[in-house]
Order: structure tokens, then C-alpha cells, then sequence
């Protein structure tokens, strides 16, 4: 009876380590600057958003700031390949 | 009323082509392992393993995908669904930029397949029922197939109305096309354009992910989803630039440096 119990946890902690790891991949793997640039952007159309008057400006902000983002992210991988 | 009717088909479009062309990508990556454990180890049990990834994961898309839809309000959904997309389409096209501009390897199917082959030789026969078949096949569709799976549920369940059922005939019409041509040419499709698809997907993911995060926090879009194209053609503008920019950036090596070698997975 302890040792089904152990058993059933030792699974569920390993489909539980295993969910993590293929969220953690899914979206940061080898790129963090994707995931915290991406959170950033929406974090500040949600400020300007704050402002009513704003809202139409934030729509055309948002892809100057995903396009800044993925052309930061390349350069960096740029960089990293050329050292 | 009469702009949300005339703007609808033009974001059904995009999703569908969005959800096909990712899933075709995935399906042909997940066919060459197929055919490999096919033509090494038998068919019948490859073809098990295919049958029950794909079942797995129609059952995860109907499991998950409407409790979403019924219980999570829309702008919360369509915050956190809009940045999963921004996050996982820039990945994609980041990395198709990078192929584009020859920075880094394309995926090659030919010596993947090669590379499976090899070792599906080297594991013992089996006496019936071949698990080692079984598992492979079926690994490769599951994993290939999950990605499919978040793109079908995060882009169907967060449109309005939901499109979680046409999300989901689209990819599996992409996993249809590519078996049925996977089985007509009987061999690994290397001749698809993976590169070109991949970057149509995250160009379109990257567009589809800023439009809903933005809707989540209140930005007001002019055109409603009209605005979906016009983004998708900003972003294909800054990849085209971005590309040319990294391909002539290669042409001029810094003096004394050797081009390295790139990634072919992933």
C-alpha cells in the first residue's frame, strides 16, 4: 500500500517535471529575451490602454515594439555566433 | 454589426492558413520519422503508433479546448493566449529569419530520416506486435503534433466566435495532404519548402499573438480585424528587411573569422 502510494507520486512528480519542462521549452528554451520582451510590450500597451485616449495610439506602437523585439532577439543571436 | 460580419472571413482565413501550414510543417517532420520506422521495422505497427498520437491528440484539443471557451472570459483568454502566440510565433520566425539569411542550418529530412534509419537498424527484431515501431512512430507524431495542438486551440478558441472546430478541421485536412502524399511518393518529403512555411506561420502567429494581447489589454485596432493582414504584412515587411540586411552582413566576414556551422534541428 506505501509503495503504490510512492509509485502513484514518483509518476505524478514526473509528469509534473515533464509539463514543466515542455512549457518551460515551449516558451523560453534558448530564446529569454523573446519571453520578458514579449511580456514588456504587452505590460505597456496595457499602460498606455490605461488612458482612454491612448488606446488608438497603442495599436500603432504595438508592432514597432514586436518588430524591435524580433530584431533584438536575431541581432543577439548574431552576436552570440559571431563570438 | 455589418463591419464584424464583412471582417470575419478575413480573420477565418488567416487562421486557417495559419493552422495549415503549421500543421503540414510538423506533419512532414513527423512523416519522415514514420517512414523510417515504415520501411525498417514494418508497417503495421508504425501505422498503430501514428493512429494513436493522432487520437491522443484530438483528444487533447477536445478536452481542452472548449472548457476554455465556455469558462475563461475572452479578454483574459485572449491576453494570455495573445502573448503565447507572440512569444511562440516570434520563435518561429526568428529561426526562419536566421535560415533565411543562411545563419543557421535548414532542417534537412533527408539526413534526419537517414539519422532514424540508423538507429531503428540497430534495435533488435521484434516477434510480433513491434514496440519498439509502436513507441517511435507514435513519439514522433505526439511530439510533432503537440505544437499543432497549442496553435489549433489557442487560435480557435480565442476568436469570436469561437473557431476552435475549424482550427482543428485545418489541421487535420494538413495531416490528410501530407499522408496521402507521404504515401503516393512513398519517401520523406525534402523537397518542401519547410523554411518558406515555417516563416508563413510565424509570421502569421506573431500577427495573430500581438492583435489578441493588445485586444486584452483594451487597444482600440482601427479596422477591427482588418488590422490582422495589415500586421501579418508589416512583419513580412521587417523579416524581408531583416533578412537581406543578415544575408549581405555574411557576404563581409570580419577578417580572420570562418563562418561556423549552424543547427539542423528544431
Amino acid at each position: 500500500m506505501v509503495d503504490a502510494d510512492r509509485d502513484a507520486r514518483s509518476t505524478a512528480r514526473r509528469w509534473l517535471a515533464a509539463f514543466g519542462h515542455f512549457w518551460w521549452e515551449f516558451l523560453i528554451g534558448d530564446t529569454p529575451e523573446l519571453f520578458v520582451g514579449a511580456v514588456a510590450v504587452i505590460g505597456i500597451l496595457a499602460l498606455l490602454c490605461t488612458h482612454t485616449g491612448l488606446r488608438t495610439l497603442a495599436a500603432y506602437l504595438a508592432p514597432v515594439l514586436v518588430s524591435l523585439l524580433l530584431v533584438a532577439s536575431v541581432w543577439k543571436a548574431v552576436r552570440r555566433r559571431a563570438s | 454589426m455589418t463591419l464584424l460580419a464583412s471582417t470575419a472571413p478575413t480573420g477565418a482565413l488567416v487562421l486557417v492558413t495559419a493552422v495549415f501550414l503549421a500543421s503540414a510543417v510538423e506533419m512532414v517532420e513527423a512523416l519522415t520519422i514514420v517512414l523510417a520506422v515504415g520501411v525498417t521495422r514494418g508497417w503495421r505497427s508504425a501505422l498503430e503508433g501514428v493512429a494513436a498520437a493522432l487520437a491522443v491528440l484530438a483528444a487533447l484539443v477536445a478536452l481542452v479546448g472548449p472548457p476554455l471557451v465556455h469558462w475563461v472570459p475572452l479578454s483574459a483568454l485572449r491576453l494570455v493566449v495573445g502573448g503565447l502566440l507572440l512569444v511562440f510565433g516570434l520563435q518561429w520566425l526568428r529561426k526562419a529569419v536566421l535560415r533565411a539569411a543562411g545563419l543557421k542550418a535548414k532542417h534537412d529530412e533527408d539526413a534526419i530520416f537517414a539519422e532514424q534509419v540508423a538507429e531503428l537498424q540497430e534495435a533488435p527484431p521484434a516477434t510480433g506486435r513491434d514496440a519498439t515501431a509502436f513507441t517511435v512512430a507514435f513519439k514522433g507524431v505526439f511530439l510533432e503534433g503537440l505544437e499543432v495542438v497549442v496553435i489549433v486551440i489557442t487560435l480557435g478558441s480565442t476568436s469570436h466566435p469561437s473557431r476552435l472546430g475549424l482550427a482543428a478541421a485545418a489541421a487535420a485536412a494538413a495531416a490528410v495532404v501530407v499522408g496521402l502524399v507521404g504515401l503516393v511518393v512513398h519517401r520523406q518529403l525534402s523537397g518542401v519548402p519547410e523554411n518558406a512555411m515555417k516563416m508563413g506561420v510565424g509570421l502569421m502567429l506573431v500577427s495573430f499573438g500581438t492583435f489578441w494581447s493588445a485586444e486584452g489589454v483594451h487597444v482600440a485596432w482601427p479596422g477591427s480585424d482588418l488590422a490582422i493582414p495589415v500586421l501579418v504584412a508589416c512583419y513580412g515587411t521587417v523579416a524581408w528587411l531583416l533578412v537581406e540586411a543578415l544575408k549581405r552582413t555574411a557576404v563581409r566576414p570580419a577578417p580572420g573569422r570562418a563562418a561556423a556551422p549552424g543547427a539542423t534541428h528544431g
